[in-house]
């Protein structure tokens, strides 16, 4: 059976905040068969805007054939698909892309991890964080989950991660959690709710334990990654992140989504990595950033 | 229609009131330089990989050819990110030939298309005559089926455009290829010039068997938040439907120029966008940056020529070449 393009009824469409939109649409084959990490190619119904976006999966319900995206409006595509109402559809074409389960695997049990999400790179930590959670991806590691996430101003998903770890913020303006960004949210292990961290200063809320870390799963913008990855070589934990460019194809086949490579690639036989078939997902050593 | 089996040289249109009896008999054949495909779409060179990505999408058997991405006689690491943006009707695109080499690609990407029953065009490109004639020299010892030479990509500093622009190297590197060449040569021609029909004629006289064209129109985008260029080399090549005028017109000029067999691209997107191109004068048709927005385009047009010709009595896609005159 050849893949295609298929037709997704949408089921839900909330606003999070004024630019940021979930959609639930059905999809009982991309539900089964999705991993954390993993996107969807959605296409415009419009003849004049023909690339695909790729947007990531935030969560999927397999009994409910149901799949989750959260996508920030940023330009004519993503505004199209925000103004579909419940009943719509939607044309994608998923799920596409490496995501966390090469990641997952290598856990060792009881392991200690943190997930952070920068921006709108933080819904596809939430279907990560369920998965390790649930252990979906593995058999249940008994991972313990430090969620830490950063904003620029407006707080959204952070509450719907609190049922899977302890959840840290950072706000560039300082007006939830750290002042700063997600490797000072790791620092200093402010959760984001003002009232508790006055009352845990430091002493009933330990933080994160940075030196009992075994691995960190970030998705965000480049300053942010590139900020981890040094910060995981520094403290000599793992690091997986998920990266993003521009694409045109979405199945690896245009090569336009590259990223530089550690090593020389044995698909493209130079230092390039395509981010949408090899990745988006890459061990923070793989991927030159 | 059994789409599994292909190899009829004539597809049997049935009625489907008719159960399995035979209504019309249809040929899509057609025959490029002596080699016969068995319908008139091939991929236009870059949007299709080798078409491993897309064989999870496309039955390849089902295409006329393949027409893989440009190989050069050493891997290409290609241009900085971004490499690509969207346009009203299209998109720029400065991959920058990004390619494994010659060497990978005759291991790995023709066993690979072997396998299925499509004509494989394998397009070549290089910085210097003398890349072109090793890579050239490299694939007369293979079993590919057409080499199309590009001569035309607007994102890299030397070979490409540089030959493309100028008749009197389009002569000389088609004339070197053609000495090694061990497949029909098929130039590809760039739209970036003031007359097509010249350098079309420089093709000729070289000794190419056939053209491809358009490749790209050099644009340009600018990104007005961040007050930038939308793709890192700062210009790209323009495709898709925004094109289609163009290349129809220089395709149409060109049938009038030479007598080689073209090979019609530049923003199909559906049958209709096929047929206008085969009416205006080529014998076969490329589908590029329409596989980015449906992979399963090149199939559909070619159910969508089929079905015009069976709606309009057209027995055989040759009586529709160049049928406006």
């Amino acid at each position: 059976m050849k893949r295609s393009k298929t037709l997704c009824k949408i089921i839900s469409k909330d606003y999070l905040t004024d630019d940021i939109v979930s959609i639930r649409f059905e999809s009982p084959d991309i539900a089964a068969s999705a991993v954390a990490g993993q996107f969807v190619s959605v296409y415009t119904d419009s003849s004049s805007e023909l690339l695909p976006r790729p947007i990531s999966i935030c969560d999927v319900e397999p009994d409910k054939g149901l799949v989750r995206i959260v996508f920030r409006i940023v330009g004519k595509g993503t505004a199209m698909f925000s103004e579909k109402k419940e009943g719509d559809y939607l044309q994608i074409i998923g799920p596409l892309g490496n995501g966390y389960s090469e990641a997952v695997a290598s856990l060792p049990d009881n392991s200690n991890v943190i997930i952070t999400g920068g921006g709108i790179g933080i819904p596809p930590m939430l279907g990560l964080a369920k998965s390790l959670n649930n252990g979906d991806l593995c058999d249940n590691k008994n991972c313990k989950i430090n969620v830490v996430l950063g904003y620029r101003d407006i707080l959204f998903l952070n509450e719907e991660f609190e049922q899977y770890g302890n959840v840290y913020i950072a706000s560039e303006d300082g007006k939830h959690g750290t002042k700063g960004n997600v490797i000072d949210a790791i620092m200093s292990g402010k959760t984001g709710n003002n009232a508790s961290d006055e009352e845990n200063t430091s002493t009933v809320n330990p933080g994160i334990d940075i030196n009992n870390i075994d691995a960190i799963f970030a998705c965000g913008p480049m300053p942010m990654l590139r900020g981890i990855k040094s910060f995981a070589e520094e403290h000599n934990i793992e690091a997986w992140i998920s990266l993003e460019e521009k694409m045109a194809c979405g199945i690896g086949a245009c090569l336009a989504c590259v990223c530089n490579s550690t090593d020389v690639d044995s698909h493209s036989m130079v230092h390039n990595k395509r981010i949408c078939k090899d990745g988006p997902v890459f061990n923070a050593k793989e991927v030159d950033i | 229609m059994d789409r599994g089996n292909n190899n009829y040289t004539e597809r049997i249109i049935t009625d489907k009131n008719e159960g399995c009896k035979p209504k019309e008999i249809i040929n899509t054949h057609v025959n490029i330089a002596g080699i016969e495909m068995k319908n008139p779409v091939t991929t236009a060179s870059g949007t299709f990989g080798s078409g491993m990505e897309y064989g999870e999408f496309v039955d390849l058997s089902r295409l006329g050819a393949v027409t893989t991405k440009g190989v050069a006689n050493v891997p290409w690491p290609g241009n900085p990110t971004p490499r690509i943006a969207e346009t009203y009707g299209g998109m720029i695109n400065a991959i920058g030939l990004q390619n494994p080499g010659i060497d990978t690609f005759i291991s790995r990407d023709i066993p690979y298309l072997k396998q299925y029953d499509t004509k494989i065009i394998v397009n070549v490109c290089g910085r210097t005559v003398e890349d072109y004639v090793d890579v050239v020299t490299r694939l007369a010892e293979t079993d590919v089926d057409m080499l199309e030479i590009n001569i035309s990509c607007p994102n890299v500093k030397e070979g490409g455009i540089a030959f493309g622009t100028n008749a009197k190297a389009i002569e000389h590197i088609t004339s070197e290829i053609k000495k090694c060449a061990k497949q029909p040569v098929i130039m590809k021609l760039s739209p970036n010039v003031t007359d097509i029909t010249e350098m079309a004629r420089a093709a000729e006289s070289g000794g190419a068997d056939a053209l491809s064209l358009i490749n790209t129109i050099t644009g340009m985008k600018i990104d007005i938040n961040r007050r930038c260029f939308a793709v890192a080399n700062k210009t790209g090549g323009l495709s898709g439907p925004a094109i289609r005028p163009v290349a129809v017109r220089m395709v149409y000029q060109v049938r009038h120029a030479v007598k080689l067999p073209i090979i019609g691209m530049g923003g199909i997107a559906c049958a209709e966008d096929a047929l206008e191109f085969i009416m205006a004068g080529a014998s076969m048709v490329a589908v590029g940056t329409a596989n980015f927005n449906n992979p399963t385009a090149t199939v559909e047009i070619i159910d969508g020529i089929e079905e015009f010709m069976k709606k309009n009595g057209v027995k055989d896609i040759k009586e529709l070449f160049g049928c406006v005159e």
